[in-house]
């Protein structure tokens, strides 16, 4: 049973990177480039953790901050600072992340839910934890971090534009 | 022969077909209007011919037998045996929407033939033979006699050059009726030697039994390509005794007419869009390209050991890199526009379906066809004029007897124009009907509380109201209004196109509604403005003015607004570092720029830092990888490679709107 298991499930191959001296992962299939931090365009009327957006290549694309996602403390940006650029569904988005880490394979099978305490993320956002080389390895879930009924939601937060004084 | 995949053609045997369709409906229609044209039924004629050609050539066989049935009711009609009337255009029309609709089922691969399709063949079947009828006396004129037909048929020596196959038809036959051979011969033509034998020519004739009810239409229609290349003798079939009685047809015709195939479908159903392109315009940027790679040649040339004495030469050549540069760049936006005709072209068969509807009569002009729109733009475009040409036939314009009793004519007139003002493309939809039914909309208005008991309006202010969501004055929903789709769409698809819609109306006189649009979205004209350490691009064509401020020119507002006096008005300021939320921007209105826009009549002073320059810029969507932002339409890259944004004019001003209102 187990020995079959293993055969139908392949190691899934993450990329790891740093943030807030915690460690996460990102699927690497869902991984376009990593580049270091340019300035980027702001955009109006948009939560905090999208710093605006930026020129790939003719494509306009946002980027986002996760440690403002995740409601943490902003690091400042540097020439070290990374850029992780992801695709979900052909759109395409930037997280800046404090490093990256690795690439690593990560056994399916051994993959744990995420306990409802903890971590300083939302747990929403995690579709697992796992263990490489005794390190433990949040995995996120891109895709909901991009879903545009939390986008939404965050709208319904944020002031109305009618609310906001045009006048001195 | 077989070996060749006929597949690749069908994409254009579909848009040669439509083609053909649409030139048959139009020139149906001009018939409809007492035009008696002799070359208009040839039109018609000969589209149905080739359509029925393609569709056998690429095995549509469903289509044409459809068509081969139309034809021959037009062959009747060509050849004056048989009178146009009313009915007989309105079947005809009938019969376009049913093969669009087949044509349109064929290309996505579904079944073709349908219950209605059906059910038409077999109407224009009957009309077919029962007019022609076999010669003067025969019983049974309306069915085809139940016994069948003798064929002679002889071919001339040339029949197979002409690329006919004796087999072929007597296979078509056979899908009529039990086909019997009762004897072939070798005709006179034939050469006495065998050796003289010219495997090219034939020489062979057949009498033929065709047995069953087949209408005689339906035995000439097989032949009908041989029109010269045989001769013919089509003859009812006297011993009928072999057969037993084949009852007639019976299809049943659905009791409610099908819903018409929706023409919107088509353009819906995301067949890879394709354009058609003039050769003037694929040749000039194969000039313009040619003009490129010499320059770039000679800019290698200078670049290769390179002396300050040539700087001369290298200005010149970066002056003309530049403007052929722009040039190809003009040439390659102009293979994307196309004449505003292709949405005009489908007015004509609405309004001649409206007036029946309505019981109107209307004339119907189109001006400025030619016009030439960006595809983009012409696709989305036809909805909302849809929508305002029936709203004109079914609000505008009144019934014959009302136009009569009020002074005017019977039949209205519905007027289509498309020209170019500026940089835009302006079409107007006017008619010489009632005009806004002022107490109407106001009554509503206020019943809706959209405007207070006793408020006085201006005429500008009457007709915005009909603008608003859900604002309907039909007093009961008929077939064409009242579907919940109203002005307010309109004007938003509209505005998506970067466009704005306006009305005029004089009572007793009549409405236009005037579209303005610009010519691509691809590209736009803006102004780069600073705000901060942001660029804002702003769309030149909603630019009025730009001024600076003196600190006293500007007046507060109770309740925190400022306006400032400009040409007899005061418009709001809006601050745009305030509404964008800009960090480091000029706060001090007497060092900041006031750019004054318009949309859609209102005018607004932003507030900027700084005036960069003029620019083209080609606009990138914000929602293909993040989504819409309010007072945002789009994103452009400057030369540097950064983003800056532009500025959605219309947006805005509204939010300057709603800050006045507050």
């Amino acid at each position: 049973m187990y020995e079959d298991k293993r055969a139908a499930a392949p190691p899934l191959q993450q990329l790891t990177f740093g943030l807030a001296d915690e460690e996460y992962g990102v699927d690497i299939l869902a991984v376009r480039e990593i580049r270091s931090w340019s300035r980027v365009t702001r955009i109006p009327q948009t939560p905090d953790y999208v710093l605006g957006v930026l020129n790939l290549r003719g494509a306009i694309v946002p980027i986002m901050d996760l440690r403002l996602r995740f409601g943490l403390q902003r690091e400042s940006y540097g020439d070290d600072t990374v850029v992780i650029i992801v695709a979900i569904a052909e759109r395409l988005f930037g997280i800046v992340v404090d490093a990256v880490s690795d690439v690593v394979d990560i056994d399916p099978t051994a993959i744990k839910p995420v306990p409802d305490m903890g971590a300083v993320v939302d747990t929403r956002y995690l579709k697992g934890l796992a263990t490489h080389a005794e390190r433990m390895v949040m995995l996120l879930d891109v895709e909901k971090l991009m879903r545009p009924e939390d986008v939404e939601t965050l709208d319904a937060a944020l002031p109305a534009v009618q609310d906001v004084e045009v006048a001195a | 022969m077989s070996a060749v995949d006929l597949t690749q053609f069908h994409k254009t045997f579909f848009e040669e077909s439509r083609e053909g369709l649409d030139a048959m409906e139009a020139a149906l229609l001009a018939l409809d209007s007492g035009s008696t044209d002799h070359e208009l039924v040839h039109t018609i004629f000969r589209a149905a011919h080739s359509i029925k050609g393609g569709a056998a050539t690429f095995g549509f066989a469903d289509v044409a037998a459809f068509t081969h049935v139309a034809e021959s009711l037009l062959e009747e009609v060509r050849s004056e045996r048989r009178a146009v009337d009313s009915g007989l255009i309105e079947l005809l029309l009938r019969s376009v929407d049913c093969l669009r609709a087949m044509l349109e089922r064929s290309s996505q691969g579904q079944p073709v033939a349908d219950a209605e399709s059906e059910a038409l063949r077999v109407e224009l079947v009957q009309l077919v033979s029962g007019e022609v009828a076999v010669p003067s006396g025969a019983a049974a004129p309306a069915a085809a006699p139940a016994g069948g037909w003798t064929i002679g048929f002889t071919a001339m020596p040339h029949l197979l050059q002409t690329g006919n196959d004796p087999l072929r038809l007597f296979r078509e036959l056979q899908q009529l009726g039990r086909l019997e051979v009762v004897r072939a011969f070798i005709t006179d033509s034939a050469p006495a030697q065998l050796a003289e034998l010219d495997p090219s020519q034939c020489h062979l004739g057949w009498e033929l039994r065709l047995h069953g009810a087949v209408a005689r239409g339906d035995v000439d229609a097989v032949f009908d390509w041989l029109d010269g290349d045989c001769e013919l003798t089509v003859a009812p079939l006297v011993d009928a005794a072999a057969v037993p009685d084949a009852p007639a047809p019976e299809i049943a015709v659905p009791a409610a007419a099908t819903p018409r195939p929706v023409r919107e479908a088509a353009a819906a159903s995301g067949e890879g869009s394709s354009i058609r392109v003039g050769i003037d315009k694929v040749d000039a940027l194969i000039n313009m390209m040619g003009e490129l790679v010499i320059t770039q040649s000679m800019l290698s040339d200078i670049g290769e050991k390179f002396e300050l004495s040539q700087l001369g030469r290298l200005r010149d050549g970066l002056v003309q890199l530049e403007r052929t540069t722009r040039e190809l760049q003009e040439s390659v936006m102009r293979i994307r526009m196309l004449p505003i005709a292709s949405v005009f072209n489908r007015f004509p068969r609405l309004v001649h379906d409206l007036e029946r509807k309505l019981d109107k009569r209307v004339r119907l002009e189109l001006h400025g066809e030619h016009t030439e729109l960006d595809k983009t733009v012409l696709e989305k475009i036809g909805d909302p004029l849809v929508h305002l040409v029936r709203n004109a036939i079914d609000h505008g314009l009144e019934s014959p007897a009302q136009r009569k009793a009020a002074g005017k004519s019977e039949t209205g007139t519905l007027k289509l124009n498309a020209y170019h003002e500026g940089g835009n493309i302006v079409v107007q939809i006017s008619d010489d009907g009632a005009g806004l039914n002022r107490a109407a909309i106001v009554a509503k208005a206020q019943q809706r509380g959209l405007v207070a008991a006793g408020q006085e309006l201006g005429d500008a202010e009457v007709a915005e109201l009909i603008f608003q969501p859900g604002f309907s004055t039909a007093a009961q929903a008929t077939d064409l209004s009242g579907r919940g789709v109203g002005m307010d769409v309109v004007r938003r698809n509209v505005r998506d196109l970067g466009g704005s819609v306006g009305v005029r109306s004089v009572p007793g006189k009549g409405s236009t509604f005037t579209i303005t649009l610009p010519l691509t979205l691809a590209i736009i004209d803006g102004l780069v403005t600073a705000v901060g350490s942001e660029r804002y691009i702003v769309p030149l064509t909603s630019i009025v003015e730009s001024l600076r401020l003196r600190a006293d020119a500007v007046r507060r507002i109770a309740g925190g607004g400022e306006v400032f006096h400009f040409r007899d008005e005061y418009l709001p300021i809006m601050r745009l570092h305030r509404a964008f939320a800009c960090g480091d921007a000029v706060t001090d209105i007497e060092r900041g720029i006031v750019v004054v826009i318009e949309e859609d009549g209102r005018r607004v002073g932003l507030l900027v830092d700084d005036l960069l320059g003029q620019q083209q810029a080609v606009v990138k969507s914000l929602e293909a990888h993040y989504r819409r932002v309010q007072g945002i339409s789009g994103a452009t890259i400057l030369s540097d490679g950064s983003v800056a944004l532009i500025v959605d004019v219309g947006g805005v001003v509204r939010l300057g709107q709603r800050s006045k209102a507050a």
